[in-house]
């Protein structure tokens, strides 16, 4: 048994059981959809779970369960002993930076998605069908390919702050423009609130290539008597962009700031790695991870987590309305 | 490729020939025109020289980041600190530019262990963990687009909402129940913590594709007398085949840079190459110069695999442009 | 003074003891105990003597986990100084480390799949894990008596938590040091300052000097998610020497508040160097730009002649970059960083502790061998290139790989040290890895006064 489970460090058995578990995975699903599919009138309640149930299964256990038990969690103290009640979410009300904190976590959200998305959105216009597309796309995807970690160092170098002496030259890209124009160099991470949206580049940076790849496709899927017809009306150019692109590809445009909207609450790397959350730039998730991970008070820790789903739930209705539209369209 | 396409031709055949039976089309009909012609047609779209000149400007920003990070993964420690990247262009002109693969070196060498193992055991966590949770998630999707059940709305709604947890707090219940079943450190435990965690996504995404196919193509099987894993399999996969690419893609690219599942759930006979490039900085961060190595080295494969299947999705993410 | 004058005579007959034992045992293994070489980046071995863990018994085959902070290329010298174990008992070690391993740990313990043994990067996550977790075994007596053989008792009593001994201490730092640049000096005619008066004197002197064009000090606390210790040690060694050693007891357990007037008059006196826009930072901006300045670069200016001093631990050996000399008349080198009179010395001193999750008897024997000078001096011998230092008094200085770590040894076991352990580590974890850390960032990044900044941190002290 242990053979199937444990490789050692040895290549081949490693190989071996991917195989092996890719092989299981497929005769499992197989045998799953065989059977739903076998009985000519097989009951509809079997077809359904022979779809969705494997994967709510795996949801429930992998993702439902530890969210229940985080709302648990975040009713008791620090290692789960005692009961606090709400007294976690009162201390992350009251806590004095902590209004500062949703602020920046809301400005975030309300920035970097659209961002991210009409970038991703105009570049994907301008160069759809170019002679470059390839190339062009990959460019902006590269970023994509490179951890969060990754990608703000690559920021943290750009926003280097040297002083402008004779003897010191500027490493970071930036400043050395300033000083290129003139200017002084500036401390970029300490001006407030501009350092906030300095962080959000890197994640507009990085995702900026998601909504470019699934808008570029998007696009690629008007019909063409659609945008022929709108030629002959006379559209062009940005009135075609507006009153033919836009429209037609907005149900993308729902889920690429959906998907960007939920990373952006999630992810803490990018503020962690470039400022600690210090100088006013700390989001909810950041300061989620430090309560969970480096105060080890689950329960505070827990009662963010529940707070980034409340953030949360707007969106989300505003999906349902979408999907809700989608349908009576259909 | 050819029977991937092939499968597309005969669904569009099917569209057509279900939109002469019923009278009245769901959708204005759309007839699929010559992608040579219409790709002809546009051409003149990048002419525009405005457009031109923002294309031009969003690639240089998107790059020049990445490209300083090449350049300064070829200098020595030293320099680094003392002036900027793009000073090497002045100095190579003037003969003094100085390059060095010292950082390659320290990151490709410097561990006791083979990088080639982490290369493997990236290979052998990541190949799983795009399949898995993407067929479970395609049928899944396929289920909440095409399959009318009760509670359906409210059970997609609940999925579509888990997209918000965050993978931290699944740590600590998820490792628990691996030790409890006494596999925790080995590759299944993250396969599985992998598939669970992409599903929510992979879900949303993939209902929205399957759902912009029309219900005609779907309608017309039925009246053949095909089931639900005959329709998903003969009419959604093929139609679907760029739109699985390209989330194929995503999963990939956070299944290959991710750390934290691979430290929690894994041990060191299973450690990803991110866990070797996560350590290249030293014990107390002062090597951080060889880690601009040590991303490049990590990004090459994702890159290959970028390009490699960028054609399938440059079609439009429903194979044969069926629907807007 | 009677303790210490005991410690030094133990030290010397437990070391010839050692050097005896090593002799007889081991004769026959060829040149192990003669020191590998300074600095050729090769790596001795060293014999021990394998009856200590007799006691164990039959412990072949086994296998011992152990979870660390200590990444390559440092993990390399680490793995090797367990060789000797290794081979006397024929356990086998398996290390991991991560530099997320603080944050890990935790995760796994409660997932209930700890390692056999963690090596602790400080007394606090000890206190977590123990208070918090009721994670690990008390360490056994062979341990303890290791320890009490080798180790000033204050180092006991970091590993000791609510009157109960788990961990027994590892490795050591010293941080009260400050990097100069030894050629520079003489160039200039400057004089090592012997009190915190000349520091002060030879901070000003160096700005006459050059005209106010270069700053005397550089530093940095910038460093990831961690930002702002190198700032907290800053300010604990100036409490350890402006208010003393008692009052500093009494600061880090909380007796006094945080924002006692002797701890504001410390931060003041700190500000008189780091906040001073004549003194700092030289080649690396104004003073706020010690918030932003990675800690590991902060010392470099002094490689460009833009800076002349910077406080920083022993370890700031190893970051100089590739080819710098570091050697008393080398291209850099530390001076211990003056007290108000020169008969006192105190120093602020930080280290890993070796905690262990399981009472198996090979964990044990392995405990027992990490806390024992054998394995200090193998590691010692092991670390060819330096950069690491023991309080244990029967580590050999002469297995030591560099002059600085020999000088650092020299602080470590000078009767005159007074050695405080590093505050923030001690504080709770709210304070010492949270407030602290990022109000000592603030008073550097704004001009917020000593005193708001100390209220702050008063105010975050856990009830």
């Amino acid at each position: 048994m242990d053979w199937f489970i444990y490789a050692g460090d040895d290549p081949g058995h490693k190989l071996m059981i991917m195989l092996i578990a890719m092989a299981l995975f497929v005769l499992v699903m197989g045998l799953i959809l065989f059977i739903v599919d076998r009985p000519a009138n097989a009951p509809k309640w079997l077809v359904t779970a022979g779809f969705v149930g494997p994967a709510l299964l795996m949801l429930t256990v992998g993702l439902l369960y530890p969210g229940l038990d985080t709302i648990r969690k975040s009713l008791f103290n620090r290692n789960g002993t005692e009961f606090l009640g709400l007294d976690n979410y009162v201390r992350a009300f009251t806590e004095p930076q902590f209004l500062l904190v949703l602020g920046t976590t809301a400005l975030w959200v309300l920035v970097a998605p659209a961002a991210a998305t009409f970038l991703g959105l105009v570049y994907a216009v301008v160069v759809d069908k170019s002679r470059f597309e390839k190339f062009a796309k990959a460019l902006v995807f590269l970023p994509m390919a490179i951890s969060m970690v990754g990608a703000s160092i690559i920021w943290k170098f750009v926003y280097e702050y040297k002083p402008n002496t004779g003897a010191v030259e500027q490493t970071g890209l930036l400043n050395q423009v300033l000083v290129w124009l003139g200017g002084e160099p500036i401390q970029f991470l300490l001006q407030r609130p501009l350092n906030n949206f300095l962080l959000m580049v890197v994640l507009i940076w990085i995702q900026t290539g998601f909504a470019m790849t699934l808008l570029s496709a998007s696009i690629r899927a008007i019909p063409d008597d659609i945008v022929e017809a709108a030629r002959l009306d006379g559209l062009s150019g940005l009135g075609m962009f507006w009153r033919i692109t836009i429209p037609s590809i907005r149900p993308a445009l729902v889920v690429v700031l959906t998907t960007i909207a939920m990373t952006t609450l999630k992810s803490f790397d990018i503020v962690r790695t470039m400022t600690a959350g210090r100088y006013g730039t700390s989001i909810v998730a950041n300061e989620f991870y430090e309560q969970s991970f480096r105060q080890n008070n689950a329960g505070f820790g827990a009662a963010l987590a529940v707070l980034l789903f409340v953030i949360v739930i707007p969106i989300i209705i505003y999906n349902v309305r979408q999907m809700r539209l989608a349908e009576e369209v259909r | 490729m050819s029977t991937v396409a092939g499968a597309a031709g005969a669904a569009r055949d099917k569209s057509e020939a279900v939109d002469a039976l019923v009278s009245t089309p769901p959708e204005p009909k759309r007839t699929p025109s010559g992608i040579n012609e219409r790709a002809r047609k546009a051409k003149a779209r990048l002419s525009n020289p405005w457009a031109s000149a923002i294309a031009l400007i969003i690639a240089l920003l998107w790059t020049i980041p990445t490209f300083g990070l090449l350049v300064t993964s070829v200098r020595p420690e030293l320099d680094i600190r003392r002036s900027g990247w793009w000073t090497v262009f002045g100095d190579a002109f003037a003969g003094e530019g100085v390059f060095s693969m010292r950082n390659y070196e320290a990151a490709l060498f410097g561990s006791s262990t083979n990088l080639i193992s982490f290369f493997l055991n990236s290979f052998v966590i990541t190949l799983p963990a795009v399949v898995i949770p993407i067929t479970l998630a395609l049928l899944a999707a396929y289920g909440f687009a095409w399959i009318d059940f009760k509670g359906r709305d409210i059970l997609f709604v609940a999925v579509f909402a888990l997209q918000i947890v965050p993978i931290q707090i699944t740590l600590i219940p998820l490792l628990s129940l691996f030790v409890a079943a006494d596999v925790n450190g080995s590759f299944w435990t993250i396969w599985l913590s992998h598939s669970a965690f992409a599903l929510p996504l992979a879900i949303f995404l993939l209902h929205n594709f399957m759902k912009d196919i029309p219900a005609s193509l779907v309608e017309a099987a039925r009246v053949d007398g095909a089931g639900h894993v005959k329709i998903f399999f003969q009419v959604m996969m093929p139609l679907l085949t760029p739109a699985i690419a390209a989330f194929g893609i995503f999963q990939f690219l956070w299944v290959w840079n991710d750390l934290l599942v691979a430290l929690v759930m894994g041990g060191p006979d299973t450690f990803p190459l991110t866990v070797r490039v996560a350590e290249m900085a030293g014990s107390r961060g002062g090597d951080w110069h060889v880690l601009s190595a040590g991303a490049f080295i990590s990004m090459v494969i994702p890159l290959i695999v970028f390009l490699g299947l960028q054609r399938y999705f440059v079609r439009g993410l429903l194979a044969g442009s069926v629907k807007g | 003074m009677t303790i210490r004058t005991r410690r030094r005579a133990l030290t010397l007959a437990a070391s010839g003891a050692a050097l005896a034992l090593t002799l007889t045992a081991c004769a026959d293994t060829g040149d192990g105990g003669d020191g590998g070489g300074g600095g050729e980046g090769e790596a001795g071995s060293f014999e021990i003597d394998c009856a200590a863990f007799e006691e164990f018994g039959d412990i072949d085959g086994t296998t011992v986990t152990v979870y660390t902070t200590i990444v390559e290329p440092e993990a390399e010298t680490q793995v090797k100084s367990y060789e000797p174990f290794e081979e006397c008992t024929g356990v086998t070690v398996e290390y991991e480390a991560s530099r997320e391993m603080e944050a890990q740990l935790p995760v796994r313990v409660q997932a209930g799949n700890p390692p056999d043994i963690a090596i602790l990067p400080q007394p606090g996550l000890l206190n977590t894990l123990v208070t918090q977790y009721d994670a690990l075994v008390p360490a056994p007596e062979s341990v303890e008596a290791n320890v009490d053989e080798g180790w000033h008792e204050s180092w006991k009593g970091y590993g000791t938590v609510d009157g109960t001994f788990y961990a027994a201490p590892l490795g050591s730092n010293v941080k009260s040091f400050v990097w100069y640049s030894p050629s520079m000096f003489e160039e200039a005619g400057y004089e090592i300052p012997e009190t915190w008066d000349d520091l002060l004197a030879l901070s000003q002197q160096i700005v006459d000097d050059t005209g106010g064009e270069i700053k005397p000090w550089c530093a940095g606390v910038e460093s990831g998610d961690a930002t702002g210790w190198p700032g907290t040690d800053w300010i604990e060694d100036v409490v350890l020497r402006t208010a003393g050693p008692d009052v500093y007891d009494q600061w880090v357990n909380h007796e006094i508040p945080f924002n006692d007037p002797q701890i504001v008059e410390a931060f003041d006196a700190a500000g008189e160097i780091l906040k001073n826009p004549d003194f700092v930072n030289g080649g690396l901006g104004e003073v706020n730009s010690i918030a932003t300045t990675p800690w590991t670069d902060a010392g470099f200016p002094i490689l460009d002649g833009n800076c002349y001093l910077h406080r920083a631990a022993n370890f700031y050996q190893t970051q100089w970059p590739e080819g710098t000399n570091v050697a008393e008349d080398g291209d850099v080198f530390a001076f211990y960083l003056p007290a108000q009179t020169t008969d006192e010395k105190p120093t602020l001193v930080a280290g890993e502790f070796i905690g262990a999750f399981n009472d198996r008897p090979e964990v044990q024997a392995f405990q027992t061998y990490l806390s024992s000078s054998d394995w200090a001096n193998a590691k010692a011998v092991a670390t060819p290139n330096g950069g690491w230092v023991s309080a244990n008094y029967d580590l050999d200085p002469e297995n030591l790989a560099t002059d600085f770590d020999k000088a650092s040894a020299e602080i470590l076991g000078d009767p005159a040290t007074v050695a405080r352990f590093d505050g923030s580590d001690l504080m709770p974890s709210e304070v010492g890895a949270g407030t602290f850390w990022a109000g000592i960032t603030e008073w550097f990044a704004s001009d917020l006064s000593s005193q708001e900044v100390t209220d702050q941190i008063e105010g975050s002290w856990p009830s």
